[in-house]
């Protein structure tokens, strides 16, 4: 039992991990505050399902379509919402402010769309749903292939940030937007890039998702407060930290779920979120305070 | 601070004539403009009380259904056991006490960690309260039987709005208002001067839940039966701040401008568009994000005031910092 509880505490981690390093892109290169991240990512769930139960296709070989799909998605999205509220902010916390009330809003209109289409039921469908044993507990054989999904594109995207030309210029753009522009980077495709990229990682973590939890129209918010949580813990535009932090808070969860009550989940996660805002708000590998 | 100028006088007569004239609103029309009138006036009171701590400070909370539930919710389970008033008092006491948590832990920090909590918040006392009414009390769902009439809340309601105008007019006069003020516009200036940021932020934050609370205790009565689900919907979060904006949350006067309107167009979309209510809510959000970033009262205010003299420097100056 113990066993089970920590491997699906890694599988959920993991995954919490994966979907908090796009959000941290999105709030740490491109200033945008996304309070409709979580939205994006059961938008992908549902377009995983669809595929599943409708047109026959598994989910993996829909990340194909998903991910340029999301891509495109969220570069509309970019241009189209938030360059008119970045051109108008005055300083950081305007765009802030404006991101956050602007993407409450497409958080409202996600929502409602997907309870138009999909009611407020729960969904889930049947994908690699054999046991397998591993360290003595028997794990579902889908979540050992998200869990090893989320492994490879997170390290790939984790190569791609710190090994290319192009990771090295958003990383300079997350620093210090003003100095990036002196060394030639175009600061606004960068911002662009990052939310694009940040994005489709929502996108992948939730057809990755959808393969061994239910899930609703009405889990947006939790996802993208854990993303948050996870964001903040781990601090800002911190790759390594938000892995770390993922996993502990999706350890975390099972242990609760496992032994207390399935239904204090999210104090959990609640508690983990306190103590990071009064011991080090920071976050574990963050810098001094802002 | 003087009370008895005629600057404060006159405002607080007119205001107080124009209510003793709206408490006689039920003997003139009938029980569905009613129910309207009790919508209005009781999105009036969230409005103006979100915009008292949100408007100067810029602090978005996302958080107003929280306090309504509490309230809501602390008159569904002590209703039938204490008299009214001590059920009022209780519903403000609990409200005041998550408040006050929620305040000291965020509000020392950086504006986005209370955003981000808020954004939360009403998830995690809604599956809290289910938690312990599935586990402890072992009802979900509880039924409220008051002998309460529609007419009764219109005047409390009534009486809680001229109580927060009040009490906005008196702290935009007072050095905690002006306080507020400085550290909406800078809150490192702020500390300079000596004032405790923290203290000052929590203050105004508890005093505009303690009156989003008791609204939503008002309002119990309203419904027979309350179960976490509906106490704790986060699109009257989403309403409230839709009608701040709106109006302008920056003026006392301010949200009503946005109150009266979208109360109005929310009744149509509901009983027109019931399924897509949420969408077109979206919709009129971000028209008011994009086309009015300081509401109605923001738009008077640009059309209305003399040219001012603007610094070459400032009109060259790029923003810097943000960038992106």
């Amino acid at each position: 039992m113990f066993s089970y509880a920590i491997f699906s505490g890694i599988t959920l981690g993991g995954m919490y991990a994966l979907v908090a390093m796009g959000l941290t892109l999105q709030y740490g290169v491109s200033r945008i505050m996304n309070l409709a991240y979580g939205e994006l990512v059961i938008v992908a769930s549902f377009i995983a399902f669809v595929f599943m139960t409708s047109l026959g296709v598994n989910p993996i070989a829909g990340l194909l379509i998903i991910i340029p799909a999301s891509f495109a998605l969220n570069w509309v999205i970019y241009r189209i919402l938030l360059t008119p509220l970045v051109a108008r902010a005055k300083n950081r916390g305007m765009l802030e402010v404006d991101s956050i009330l602007a993407t409450f809003g497409l958080l409202f209109i996600v929502q409602g769309v997907l309870l138009v289409w999909f009611g407020g039921n729960y969904y889930s469908y049947d994908f690699l749903n054999n046991a397998v044993d591993i360290f003595g507990a028997t794990i579902a054989a889908n979540r050992l292939v998200a869990l090893g999904f989320a492994v490879v594109i997170g390290l790939g995207f984790y190569l791609i940030l710190t090994r290319t030309r192009m990771g090295t210029a958003l990383r300079a753009v997350a620093v210090d937007p003003t100095s990036a522009r002196l060394v030639a980077i175009d600061v606004n495709f960068a911002s662009c890039f990052a939310f694009t990229l940040g994005g489709a990682m929502a996108a992948v973590g939730g057809v990755l998702v959808s393969m061994f939890l239910t899930f609703s129209t009405s889990m947006g918010v939790v996802f993208t407060m854990k993303a948050l949580i996870v964001v903040i813990m781990g601090g800002v535009g911190n790759m390594l930290g938000a892995l770390i932090a993922g996993l502990i808070l999706g350890v975390a969860e099972s242990l609760v779920a496992t032994y207390i009550d399935p239904g204090l989940t999210i104090a959990v996660t609640y508690v983990i979120f306190l103590l990071v805002l009064l011991i080090k708000p920071s976050g574990l590998f963050g810098r001094a305070a802002s | 601070m003087s009370i008895l100028k005629p600057d404060f006088i006159k405002p607080v007569g007119i205001g107080a004539v124009i209510f003793a004239a709206l408490a006689f609103l039920p003997s003139l029309v009938d029980s569905y403009y009613m129910s309207l009138a009790i919508s209005i006036v009781s999105f009036a009171v969230l409005a103006t009380a979100w915009s008292m701590f949100s408007g100067p400070t810029r602090y978005i909370s996302l958080a107003t259904v929280v306090f309504f539930g509490i309230g809501a919710y602390t008159v569904a389970v002590l209703g039938e056991v204490l008299p009214f008033p001590l059920v009022l008092v209780c519903a403000g006491l609990a409200g005041t006490v998550i408040a006050l948590l929620v305040g000291f832990s965020t509000l020392r920090l950086a504006g986005v960690y209370f955003v981000i909590f808020t954004f939360g918040l009403t998830e995690l006392v809604r599956q809290v309260v289910s938690w312990y009414e599935v586990n402890v009390t072992r009802e979900m769902g509880r039924y409220v039987f008051l002998d309460i009439t529609q007419n009764d809340i219109y005047w409390q309601l009534l009486a809680l709005f001229a109580v927060l105008l009040l009490t906005g007019f008196i702290l935009g006069r007072s050095r905690l208002g002006f306080a507020l003020r400085i550290i909406g516009e800078d809150e490192t200036v702020a500390k300079h001067c000596g004032i405790d940021v923290t203290r000052v932020k929590v203050a105004l934050f508890v005093l505009s839940a303690l009156f989003m609370t008791l609204t939503g205790a008002i309002m119990a009565p309203r419904w027979t039966y309350i179960d976490p689900v509906i106490a704790f919907n986060p699109m009257l979060s989403f309403q409230v701040v839709i009608m701040a904006l709106l109006g302008g949350p920056r003026r006392l006067l301010g949200p009503l401008l946005g109150v009266v309107p979208l109360t109005l167009l929310f009744e149509i979309l509901t009983a027109n568009f019931p399924n897509h209510f949420s969408i077109l809510l979206g919709c009129v959000f971000l028209v008011i994000v994009y086309l009015l970033p300081s509401g109605v009262v923001g738009l008077y205010e640009k059309y209305s005031a003399p040219k001012k003299r603007v610094l070459a420097t400032e009109q060259n100056a790029k923003p810097g910092g943000n960038a992106a």
